[in-house]
């Protein structure tokens, strides 16, 4: 084990500042591009809902 | 009309056809199935990785603690490289074969690589500060890294700008093809030219330089980081094959059966 305490592991030998600046963003941008790729998706299901709701009120209507 | 009768033909029972999975509406299931796994795999591995990287590796008796640094910048470097090439390798098959899934895979590769790009440049910056007393110089390695960071940007911009997307795939595949090239001498750079930039810490024809704790956490996150990509790029060539599949007989019966 490497650190003596919350306080040391947070300070990495006093490079605290470009240690966890590292980490930070690297997660910060993973989780963006994950939020991102789920908002996108979800955009394209609903747009095909739409236009299957759209054709298929179309279809019933030609049918009947 | 041959490609057709490939796609059509039922899986043998001896051997995989790996032709099945050409097909975007067959390679949309598979990549749905993947990517569960891919994406647990990748938390098990981060986990794994940061808990060697920040808790077994001992302290660097030249670096202090700023070597932990480490962890993420060589294998978000790797990936940057590795990804391009497997673009750049997705662009050749879709311009030579006109396979539209391939183009859709180098789409899909492009804003991933570009982010592990930006990562190994951000964290790399981090830690010349440091070390070298420098966030920045304009040597051959960063210079290089920084050119494969315009390169993906140019790749999705060109991309973008070009409305027919047969179209925009040919173009985006020639820039992608010619700026392989950037890719050897960002690796080589090291060795080619005099630079600030260390030389490898690990290379398949030499013994690794760095202690073997610290060589596993290192891996580890590769490994991480692998998944993640698979994962993050499966998921966005389904909404590719979604956006641009859109109308198409498959995709009407899936959504029929209320798969998604």
């Amino acid at each position: 084990m490497n650190w003596g305490s919350l306080e040391g592991f947070l300070q990495m030998g006093g490079y605290g500042l470009y240690v966890w600046g590292s980490y930070a963003v690297t997660a910060v941008l993973l989780v963006i591009e994950v939020i991102w790729l789920q908002a996108r998706r979800r955009t394209i299901m609903q747009r095909l809902g739409l236009i299957r709701q759209i054709s298929g009120r179309n279809a019933n209507e030609t049918s009947a | 009309m041959r490609r057709a009768r490939i796609v059509a033909k039922p899986m043998s029972s001896t051997a995989i056809n790996w032709f099945k999975y050409s097909a975007p509406a067959t390679f949309y299931g598979l990549a749905g199935k993947l990517i569960p796994w891919f994406a647990t795999g990748s938390i098990v591995l981060f986990a794994a990785g940061l808990y060697v990287g920040f808790f077994l590796a001992p302290t660097d008796f030249q670096q202090g603690e700023s070597y932990r640094i480490i962890f993420i910048h060589v294998p978000a470097a790797w990936m940057s490289m590795f990804l391009y090439l497997l673009l750049a390798g997705y662009a050749a098959l879709a311009l030579i074969f006109n396979a539209r899934l391939s183009a859709m895979m180098a789409r899909a590769i492009a804003p991933t690589g570009a982010l592990f790009t930006f990562i190994a440049l951000w964290t790399g910056a981090l830690w010349g500060r440091p070390t070298w007393g420098t966030y920045w110089v304009w040597d051959a390695r960063l210079t290089s890294e920084l050119i494969l960071l315009f390169l993906y940007v140019g790749f999705i911009a060109l991309q973008a700008s070009i409305e027919d997307a047969r179209r925009a795939d040919r173009a985006g595949a020639v820039l992608a093809i010619v700026g392989a090239i950037n890719v050897p001498i960002i690796y080589f750079s090291v060795q080619w030219w005099n630079t600030l930039h260390q030389g490898a810490s690990v290379s398949l024809t030499r013994a690794p330089t760095m202690a073997a704790v610290m060589l596993q956490g290192m891996l580890l996150m590769v490994f991480a980081c692998w998944f993640y990509a698979i994962a993050v790029i499966l998921t966005r060539v389904r909404a590719i094959i979604l956006e641009r599949e859109r109308g198409t007989a498959w995709l009407a019966e899936r959504l029929d059966r209320g798969q998604a």
